[in-house]
């Protein structure tokens, strides 16, 4: 059963189509990636899906319930969480204090300081706990969103370019990561541009362009898609 | 038991991240300064203790004013409106009702309530509008402005409520001070010792409520509205009536602002909403240091100490150096004076103490 489905979705800024009529199904524990050329409409796919904008007609459906018309904070409550492609942490509060605001919810007063330490560990980012989030190098920062975007407990987690400015080491380390959350149950839509993280990961890719679905399939299948080469792979080489 | 526990993790939160000053050193300078204010009235005539008491009315606005602007980043210009509307409220409430049986205190709690709902109705529209930014400010200033407009034109004998006339310009007056009724008989808090020890307990109720507010989960969200909206919306806020709530919290201490002062002076005029008091405390609030209470609180209070003496040279004057002084501020110490002096102070020590760490 899918986890998250849109049928028809469109989307219209003034005179631009960026979402042309998107039929996409992400599979219950399936991890996924999607990619495409600069400008394809992948960010504004997943604000669609977080109810940041709607869209112009379609449908959003989330464990086969319609959210078209949800509000944000309610997706989220509902279990779906986003790491966005421009880190959006919470600058003049600490780093401590950033992944509290994640877990205050939904984790009970007298564990909070506990799961706290726990996922800062796990991030890394133990040392760095009192400094103000602001003050972090971008690496951290990267790493602080994602663990405040983990940290929501998500069935469906949404990770736009997730290892953006990350050591090959690191990027590595984020998948194992993103891995391990998976075998916990947790479904991974991924927006990257790095083929050796898809590789690493995905179990299914979707290449986005011009706003409509172009390919569908493994990486194996997209790599092999002459036609995928041409715009997407073929952009990506000439850089 | 539980209560116990319940009331440790309360007090915990009285200092966090989001307050200045920990620890036993901040806790005994704080008793310090509560022993000096306590010990006050003991050295000082009863006639001037009761007029200072003025200076100490104001403070809940300010307070208020800090967590809506400073904590929760929304600049209002509505504090005087609530201010107003409590005051006038009380008046009109004790004028009809007297001053037995405690009714007074039952009126400042009702004024501070009507200030609430008037703040809950406003900001419904606000925040649920998705007004922010400058046009909060233009929306707010422009409903205090109203407010003055309309009680400035109810001179005639035709406004009143119940025995209460509005009095346009002129002013309500004649409103009873707050009562405690009392075994040996009420204590009338005429502006005198008595007053002056039940506001600064209640200001120092309320000073420590709001830390205790601002370090709790509560505040840890709305500054993270303030850094930015939305993703705290993407963390599963319903960041309007995070801001809605901040709003009415903040606005209502303008309103226990108006009814303390209302009760004091016996008065209030539709001026107290005029442009000039509507902006005055931006200034106390930026001055002091908007991002922090106790900022805030002795910012709040030396500047109005300073512009009581600058008075005596002509209000406008008076003016034109706290407008300069906004100034100054913005250019020099955007943070706020007092909250540029701490921090500065507090680096100076943390270097002397590494500097004779290293020596020793
Ligand atoms: N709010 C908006 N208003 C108008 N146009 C927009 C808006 N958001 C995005 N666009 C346009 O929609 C198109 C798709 O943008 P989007 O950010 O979704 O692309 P992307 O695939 O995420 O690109 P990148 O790989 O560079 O992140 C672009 O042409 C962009 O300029
Ligand atoms: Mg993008």
């Amino acid at each position: 059963m899918p986890i998250l489905e849109t049928r028809a979705l469109n989307k219209w800024f003034g005179g631009l189509h960026v979402t042309g009529g998107v039929d996409f199904a992400l599979e219950t524990g399936e991890m996924h990636c999607l990619i495409g050329p600069n400008g394809a409409g992948k960010s504004t796919f997943f604000r669609l899906i977080l109810g940041e904008h709607l869209p112009t007609s379609g449908q959003i459906l989330y464990n086969s319930h319609d959210i078209t018309l949800t509000k944000s904070y309610e997706r989220i409550r509902h279990g779906i969480s986003v790491k966005f492609q421009v880190p959006g942490i919470f600058k003049a509060l600490n780093v401590a204090q950033n992944i509290q605001i994640a877990l205050q919810h939904h984790v009970a007063p007298a564990e909070l300081d506990h799961e706290i330490d726990l996922l800062l560990n796990f991030l890394n980012l133990k040392p760095v706990a009192r400094q103000l989030a602001g003050n972090l190098s971008h690496g951290q920062k990267q790493w602080l969103e994602i663990g405040m975007a983990v940290g929501l407990k998500p069935k469906l987690l949404l990770l736009d370019e997730p290892t953006a400015g990350m050591t090959p080491d690191e990027t590595f380390a984020t998948g194992e990561m993103l891995q391990a959350l998976n075998r916990e149950g947790v479904t991974v839509l991924a927006v990257e541009h790095d083929m050796a993280f898809v590789r690493q990961i995905a179990h299914r890719v979707t290449v986005l362009h011009l706003g409509k679905i172009f390919a569908q399939g493994t990486i194996d299948e997209i790599v092999a898609n002459e036609q995928v080469a041409a715009i997407y792979l073929g952009e990506a080489h000439a850089q | 038991m539980a209560l116990l526990s319940r009331i440790t993790s309360i007090l915990t939160l009285l200092e966090g991240p989001q307050t200045l000053g920990r620890g036993r050193r901040f806790w005994a300078g704080f008793a310090l300064v509560v022993a000096a204010a306590s010990a006050y009235p003991l050295f000082a005539d009863g006639y001037d203790v009761g007029n200072n008491v003025y200076f100490f009315n104001w403070i809940f606005m300010a307070l208020g004013l800090c967590l809506i602007w400073g904590y929760g980043g929304s600049l209002s210009f509505g504090q005087t409106a609530f201010f107003g509307i409590a005051g006038y409220a009380y008046g009109v409430l004790t004028i009809n009702l007297g001053d037995a049986y405690g009714l007074t205190l039952l009126a400042l709690v009702a004024a501070v309530l009507i200030s609430a709902v008037c703040a809950a109705i406003l900001g419904y529209f606000l925040f649920f509008g998705r007004i922010s930014g400058v046009f909060l400010g233009i929306v707010t200033l422009s409903v205090t402005l109203v407010m003055e407009r309309f009680i400035s034109q109810t001179a005639g004998p035709e406004w009143h409520i119940g025995t209460a006339r509005l009095n346009g310009f002129n002013g309500m007056g004649a409103m009873p001070s707050l009562t405690i009724p009392w075994p040996g008989g009420p204590i009338v808090l005429f502006p005198d010792v008595a007053l002056y020890y039940a506001t600064l307990v209640l200001l120092i109720l309320v000073y420590l409520g709001l830390r205790v507010l601002v370090n709790s989960r509560f505040g840890n969200v709305i500054v993270a509205i303030r850094e930015n909206p939305q993703r705290a919306e993407m963390l599963g806020y319903d960041v309007r009536k995070y801001q809605l709530g901040t709003f009415i919290i903040g606005s209502s201490l303008a309103g226990l602002s108006g009814v303390l002062y209302t009760s004091w002076g016996n008065y209030i005029t539709p001026a107290s909403m005029g442009m000039t008091a509507a902006s005055l405390p931006i200034v106390w609030v930026a001055v002091g240091g908007r991002s922090d209470l106790t900022t805030t609180l002795f910012g709040t209070l030396l500047v109005l100490i300073g512009f009581q003496a600058l008075t005596i040279y002509g209000s406008q004057y008076a003016l034109v150096v706290m407008g300069a002084l906004l100034v100054l501020t913005v250019l020099v110490a955007p943070r706020g004076i007092v909250a540029s002096a701490v921090s500065l102070a507090s680096k100076r020590w943390t270097r002397k103490k590494a500097q004779s760490g290293e020596v020793s």
